[in-house]
Formats: C-alpha cells, sequence, structure tokens
C-alpha cells in the first residue's frame, strides 16, 4: 500500500545529502524545494491513505527539549507518529549548568538509549550543531535561541507557495522582533534562496541597518511599507529574550507595528497575513485580522506537521539517509 | 648534565632587541648566566656542552604578563606545576601568575602561597600579579603594600576590567608609592553583558549576544584619561579593537606613558571561526572581525602596541562543553602562542623575528620591571632556542597544560621552542638537539 508513494518520495529526494537538519542558511534552493515538494506529496498520502503511514516503522525519535515549547514539541511528536515512528520526550528548562550535567551529556545518554534522531531545542544559537558534532544520530534543529528554527521557515513558505503558487517575486515583510528571532533569520535564508524580495521591519533598536548586508530592505515604519507587501509574517515580540526593553512601551509597540483593521484597508486585496505563535492578541495583531480571511495562522500551523514529517523522512527514510555513514563533523564543513 | 653545566649554543641567529643585537653567533651560559656574546675560543671554560642551533632563533626565554594558572581553587583546570611547564614548553621563561585565583590573591599569604609552589614545581620562573581591590571586587583597594612587600610585581583585577573609574584612579595615585603598574583590560560591561562574541556581521547570523568594540574602546578612553592625570603605571593589558589601537596611538604621540599588549588569539583568528559554535572560541576580548586583527598586527609591526600576551585561560573539558551563553570565557594557549606567531605573523612577512622577541620578551619584563627578557651579559640565563621550521600538529597528548581548550587541536603549526633554560638549567628540550658534551 505504501509503494506507490515511497517510489514518488525517493525520486523527489534524488538529489538529498545531508544528514542533519540544522539551518536553512546552509541549504541550497534546490534542497528547500526538495523538503517542500515531500512535504505537499505527504500532505496528499496522509489524505488519501488515512492519518498514519508507515514510512518510519521501527525508528525512535527523541524530542530533547532545553526550553519550553508546547506547540513545536507536539508538532513535531504528531509527524513521528504520523510517519509510524516511536516518539521518546525528554525536556529539561533551566540551564544544565543547574542538573549538573551538560547538555551534551544529556543527549548522548539519550543517543544511547537507541534513537534515530534527535529534535532539539535550546535557548542557546549553536546548540544543534555541537549536538550534531558529538551525536553520530540526525540531529533536527527546531530552534537554538535567536539563531535558526528551519523547520518554522519551511512550513512558512509552503504557506505562501500553496497560497501563492510561488515565492519568487513577492514581497514578504518580517515584523517585529528581528534581532531576536529565530524565525526572522530562517525565513529570510529560505526566502532569498527561492527569490522573494524580503522586508525586515521593527523598530531601530531590534533591526538595524546592519541586517542589509544579508541582502534584505530595511525598514522601521509598517506604514510606509504596507502598500508593497504580498505576504506579512508578524513576529512574535520574544519579551523573554530582551535584557533592557528596546521600546517604551507595548502600546507604543501597537500603535506602530500591529496589523489592525485600519491597516488592512491600506494593504493589497490579497495580502497573506501569517504568524508563527504563539500570538499576542492585541499586540502585533488585532483577533479581526488574526481571525479574518487574510490570516493563514491556522494553515501554518498544520503545514508545520508536514514539514516536520518531510523532514524527518529525507534525514531517516531517504536514500541518502540509507547510505550515508556516520560523519559526526559533516554538520559543521556545511556550515562554513 | 649537572645543574651549572656551561653551555654554548653555536651557529643560531642570536636576537636580543634588549641589546639590539641580531645576528649568528655564539652565546656562553656559565653559572646560571649569560657569560658572553660571541666569545673567542680562549675565553671558553674547559668543560663546555656545545648546542649545535643551526637554522634557529636563539633569543631571551619569554616571559607572559598575565597567566591563569589555577591554583588555588581551579585546579581541574590548571596547576601551577602543569602551566609552568606549558610555560616552558612553549618558550616562555618567565610568567606572571594571574590573580583571579579562588580564593583570590589579595594578601601576602597568598602571593607567598604561589611563590612557594612555584619553587617546588621549579620549572618556569613564576611572578605574582596581586589583585588591585579587595576580594577583586572592585571596591575597596586591596592592601597593596603588603602584596608588594610578598613579591607582587604588578596589581590586576583581571582578567575581568576595572570598571570602577574611581578605584582606578585613586589605585594609579597610590601606586606611584611602589613603582608598580596596574593592568586593566579595557571594557565597558555594561555593553557586553551576557555576551558572547563581537558584535558584527558573523554574530547578527549566529544571533549569540554581542560584544560591541565601542565596549573596548570607550574604557580604553578611560584608561587613558585617567593615566594622564595621574601619571601612573599603567598597562592595558589586552585590547582588540581598531579603536583601542587609534586611541593609544593617539596617547603615546602626547608622550603618554602606557604600555599595551594584544592576546595572539586577537592577533590570529577572526570572529568567523564561531561559526563552528567552537566553545574554545569564546573569549573576552573576543575574536574581531577582520579590520581590528589588521589594525592590532600593524600596530604591533608600529610599536604602537609592546606586548604580546599568550593571555592563557585553561578550561576543563566539563566547563567548555556547555552551551555557549554558559561556557566560561578562555583559551589556553601558553603551548602554542609562540608557534603561532610565527605561523601566523612571522612566516606571512607580517611580523619581524626582532620583534616578535620584542613583544614576547624584552617589553613585557620592562613592564613588569624584573631581570629577564634580555641576554646581556650577567644576566640570569634565560634563554630559549626556537626552531622556526618545525612542523607540529597540536594534539592533546602534546599540549602540557592540563586544559586543552583550544581551536587548534588537529591543526599544524610551525615553529617551536626547542631547547628552554631558566637560570643557566636547560629545563627543557626536545632533544632534536645535538649536543656532543666535549669540548
Amino acid at each position: 500500500m505504501s509503494e506507490p508513494i515511497d517510489v514518488s518520495l525517493n525520486r523527489l529526494a534524488e538529489g538529498w545529502r545531508h544528514r542533519h537538519l540544522l539551518n536553512l542558511e546552509s541549504l541550497s534552493p534546490e534542497d528547500i524545494t526538495i523538503i517542500l515538494d515531500v512535504a505537499e506529496v505527504l500532505i496528499a498520502a496522509t489524505k488519501s491513505e488515512g492519518r498514519k503511514l508507515s514510512l518510519l516503522t521501527g525508528k525512535t525519535i527523541a524530542n530533547l527539549f532545553f526550553e519550553n515549547s508546547t506547540r513545536t514539541r507536539n508538532s513535531f511528536s504528531l509527524a513521528a507518529k504520523r510517519l509510524g515512528a516511536d516518539t521518546i520526550e525528554f525536556s529539561s528548562s533551566g540551564s544544565s549548568v543547574a542538573k549538573g550535567e551538560t547538555f551534551i551529556d544529556t543527549a548522548k545518554t539519550i543517543e544511547a538509549m537507541g534513537v534515530d534522531a534527535v529534535v532539539t531545542r535550546h535557548g542557546t544559537p549553536g546548540t544543534s550543531d555541537l549536538l550534531a558534532q558529538h551525536l553520530d544520530c540526525s540531529v533536527l534543529n527546531a530552534g537554538d535561541g535567536p539563531h535558526e528554527h528551519p523547520t518554522q521557515g519551511l512550513l512558512d513558505i509552503l504557506t505562501i507557495q500553496q497560497n501563492r503558487g510561488s515565492v519568487a517575486g513577492l514581497t514578504v515583510a518580517l515584523v517585529g522582533d528581528i534581532a531576536h528571532s529565530r524565525t526572522a533569520r530562517s525565513n529570510i535564508w529560505g526566502l532569498k534562496k527561492l527569490g522573494a524580495h524580503v522586508i525586515v521591519c521593527g523598530p531601530a533598536t531590534l533591526v538595524s541597518r546592519k541586517w542589509e548586508a544579508l541582502g534584505v530592505e530595511v525598514a522601521h515604519r509598517l506604514d510606509d511599507i504596507l502598500p508593497r507587501c504580498d505576504v506579512l509574517n508578524l513576529l512574535r515580540i520574544q519579551f523573554e529574550r530582551q535584557a533592557a526593553s528596546p521600546f517604551p512601551s507595548v502600546r507604543e509597540y501597537a500603535l506602530l507595528y500591529a496589523m489592525n483593521a485600519e491597516r488592512m484597508r491600506k494593504s493589497k486585496d490579497n495580502i497573506l497575513i501569517m504568524a508563527p505563535g504563539p500570538i499576542n492578541r492585541g499586540v502585533e495583531i488585532t483577533p479581526e485580522v488574526a481571525d479574518g480571511p487574510h490570516s493563514v495562522i491556522l494553515q501554518q500551523v498544520s503545514n508545520g506537521i508536514a514539514i516536520r514529517m518531510a523532514a524527518l523522512w529525507l534525514l531517516l527514510a531517504s536514500p541518502t539517509a540509507k547510505v550515508v555513514v556516520a560523519k559526526p563533523t559533516e554538520s559543521t564543513k556545511g556550515l562554513a | 648534565m649537572s645543574d651549572d653545566a656551561t653551555w654554548l649554543i653555536e651557529h643560531g641567529r642570536i636576537i636580543d632587541p634588549a641589546q639590539s643585537f641580531d645576528g649568528v653567533g655564539r652565546l656562553l651560559i656559565h653559572q646560571g648566566r649569560i657569560a658572553a656574546l660571541d666569545p673567542n675560543d680562549g675565553e671558553l671554560p674547559s668543560d663546555v656542552c656545545r648546542i649545535d642551533a643551526s637554522g634557529c632563533i636563539v633569543a631571551p626565554g619569554l616571559v607572559d604578563l598575565a597567566t591563569e594558572l589555577g591554583e588555588p581553587g581551579l585546579e581541574e583546570d590548571e596547576t601551577i606545576q602543569t602551566g609552568s611547564q606549558a610555560a616552558l614548553a612553549g618558550g616562555y621563561t618567565s610568567i606572571a601568575c594571574a590573580a583571579n585565583t579562588d580564593p583570590p590573591i589579595d594578601t601576602a599569604a597568598a602571593v607567598e602561597f604561589v611563590r612557594q609552589k612555584a619553587a617546588r614545581a621549579d620549572r618556569s620562573r613564576v611572578h605574582v600579579l596581586g589583585c588591585l581591590s579587595k576580594g577583586r571586587r572592585g571596591e575597596e583597594l586591596a592592601e597593596i603594600g603588603a602584596l608588594v612587600d610578598a613579591g607582587a610585581v604588578a596589581l590586576s583585577d583581571g582578567p575581568g576590567p576595572i570598571s570602577n573609574t574611581a578605584l582606578l584612579r585613586r589605585a594609579l595615585e597610590y601606586c606611584l608609592m611602589f613603582d608598580k603598574p596596574i593592568l586593566d583590560r579595557p571594557e565597558v560591561t555594561s555593553l557586553t553583558r551576557g555576551g558572547v562574541m563581537h558584535e558584527g556581521m558573523t554574530q547578527l547570523v549566529l544571533a549569540l549576544a554581542p560584544m560591541p568594540a565601542e565596549a573596548e574602546d570607550l574604557a580604553t578612553s578611560r584608561d587613558l584619561r585617567l593615566l594622564e592625570t595621574t601619571s601612573g603605571k599603567l598597562h592595558l593589558s589586552s585590547i582588540s579593537t581598531k579603536g583601542s589601537v587609534e586611541l593609544v596611538r593617539r596617547s603615546k604621540a602626547r608622550g603618554t606613558e602606557v604600555t599595551v599588549g594584544v592576546r595572539i588569539a586577537n592577533l590570529c583568528f577572526q570572529d568567523e571561526l564561531l561559526r563552528t559554535f567552537d566553545s574554545s572560541l569564546k573569549v573576552n576580548p573576543p575574536l574581531r572581525s577582520e579590520e581590528h586583527i589588521r589594525a592590532c598586527v600593524d600596530a604591533v609591526a608600529d610599536g604602537t602596541i609592546d606586548v604580546i600576551t599568550a593571555g592563557h585561560q585553561p578550561r576543563s573539558l566539563e566547563k567548555k562543553m556547555q552551551e555557549l551563553d554558559a561556557v566560561p570565557f578562555g583559551m589556553s594557549t601558553l603551548d602554542t602562542a609562540l608557534a603561532q606567531v610565527i605561523t601566523y605573523l612571522i612566516e606571512p612577512g607580517r611580523l619581524t623575528w626582532p620583534r616578535a622577541i620584542e613583544c614576547l620578551a624584552t617589553n613585557p619584563a620592562q613592564v613588569l620591571s624584573i631581570n629577564a627578557g634580555s641576554l646581556r651579559v650577567g644576566q640570569p640565563a634565560d634563554v630559549v632556542i626556537i626552531d622556526p621550521q618545525a612542523q607540529w600538529t597540536v594534539e592533546p597528548s602534546q599540549l602540557f597544560s592540563r586544559s586543552s581548550n583550544t581551536p587548534l587541536l588537529g591543526q599544524q603549526l610551525q615553529g617551536r621552542a626547542r631547547s628552554v633554560w631558566v637560570d643557566g638549567r636547560l629545563k627543557h628540550d626536545l632533544g632534536a638537539a645535538n649536543h656532543p658534551s666535549s669540548n
């Protein structure tokens, strides 16, 4: 029954060469396209063949979360289960120092239980890269501090693609706390590689002119760019990552950046409103916009499962995954 | 070979910037002292061990200004024994033990402890830095007179900066009585709190917490201004920014008697390297971008920077295996600093040998006013033979430091200390030397 889907997935995955998914910065446009295409096939398959596939039967995936998360963790768990894999959950808030064990030792312990992939989230950039260097199994980055959150970037792109056919040529604005946003970084890399024009928009304390070096447009006033935007991705203000408040008040932030009914009227008729969530209603988005006809926020959530299924399948069951011998340093070379 | 043997080092290129000497010649070590530079055969004692230093550099033993030796309290990182052995292997005959031990070296007894331990280890010479403030808390002056009486050669609250401006001003005035320098590493910590790496494009992409260059520039400016007011004795122990270099250059042009050091890591390694997230690259001052490195290298060459310091900060593996936010700053460097100078600066033609020796031996000895860093006749014979061609691969088993937190593991370096004498005693020898012990 799963024979035909195997064949089409294997054909799509011919060019795939990665053992880990750590960031979008080091992926090629072809890599990104493969993940998106595999996700589409898996969406179709889960619809036609029922929710459960058996593509990863016998595989075990560990969710290793050093930072609080419900949404992403559940999304990864569901993705694994829908492919027939077993999952182990490990979560630990608080630093490893407090526990007297390094996060690398924690991960090695979990790996020794016999897992094929570790999905990891941590508050510090680079932790997934370090795990990829120290572990033999595949590592999926589910967010390393403000650095990257590759599956979030991919699900955002998939959502745009489903609504617009392609992201190439579109103007996509990322609005909010750019400096502290892993979603922003992963979106920028992914969108740029696929040919979108990216605007990063936020208070000058949270997005500086330096970002232009990444090939993006920098804006500080949402109203100035709004009429040009095809997609708005409204990032959450990361209150927990701020050492000192980068803007005077939430009210002032909402005044300058909140997407509300009035701003909707100044936007393109077919504008897409996205948010990686969890959303702060009334801060970056008002309820009528979040729940309005342009909002694809819930579609992003369901696409998240598809993207994570695609990533897990590519790392664990694609033709490459079956040949590649464990090389613990491969990931870092890819980064440089 | 007996401790008071007589040695004749022949055929090497002798470099002693203190005497402006640079030429192939012979160096005689007798009874623990430099006995002669280029002696005639007639002047030689009868029983002399000849050392062939062909193709090698013969120089005064290197001097390091602030070396973390881990003892007391941080023995998991280093001990006085392992640290002073690593120093020898790296060509250093004198090091100055940093005061950030646990407890810190803020009493005469603590100075005495380090000196006794060092005497027992009997490797490189170990001088002691005393704390500038009680408990290194940056509030009240430590008992500087007592520390100096016990043998402290300089005062420092390092590796962190002296943030309390009033304290620094008072200390500069107070230390005038003792003619001892204060070592400060300039940094405005409110701009770097929680920081992991140099603020710049690499940092923006990696999203690691930033340490902006101006945090150093501002503190350098403050330190220089206080020095001009007090006419005290100040050594900026490790600067790393283009801005600091320019400030120092201007201040020196006005006649300020400041001395300045730079860490070898800040001359060799770019912030870009942190893309590997290798925790051994987390250091303070942080690894900077190319323009800063270029400014520092130029400043070493033109004399604006006086001292190249190893900046040895050994950190045990378990400390460095944490996430980058939690990892302590530090790189283990004593074993490799000389080879880094050769590989990254001398070989590519960015620094001359005489200038390198000046920055590694002559000048640091002068900063501390210690009897070292020169090959003058009558000086204690602290001598290093450097093989500038030796190729070696950095491996943990090759390092004498207890900690191997260096990004150089697995890499090949060029140049190495081949033989090292302290007080006329051959204390480190790679055995490459061919010394028929007869006359």
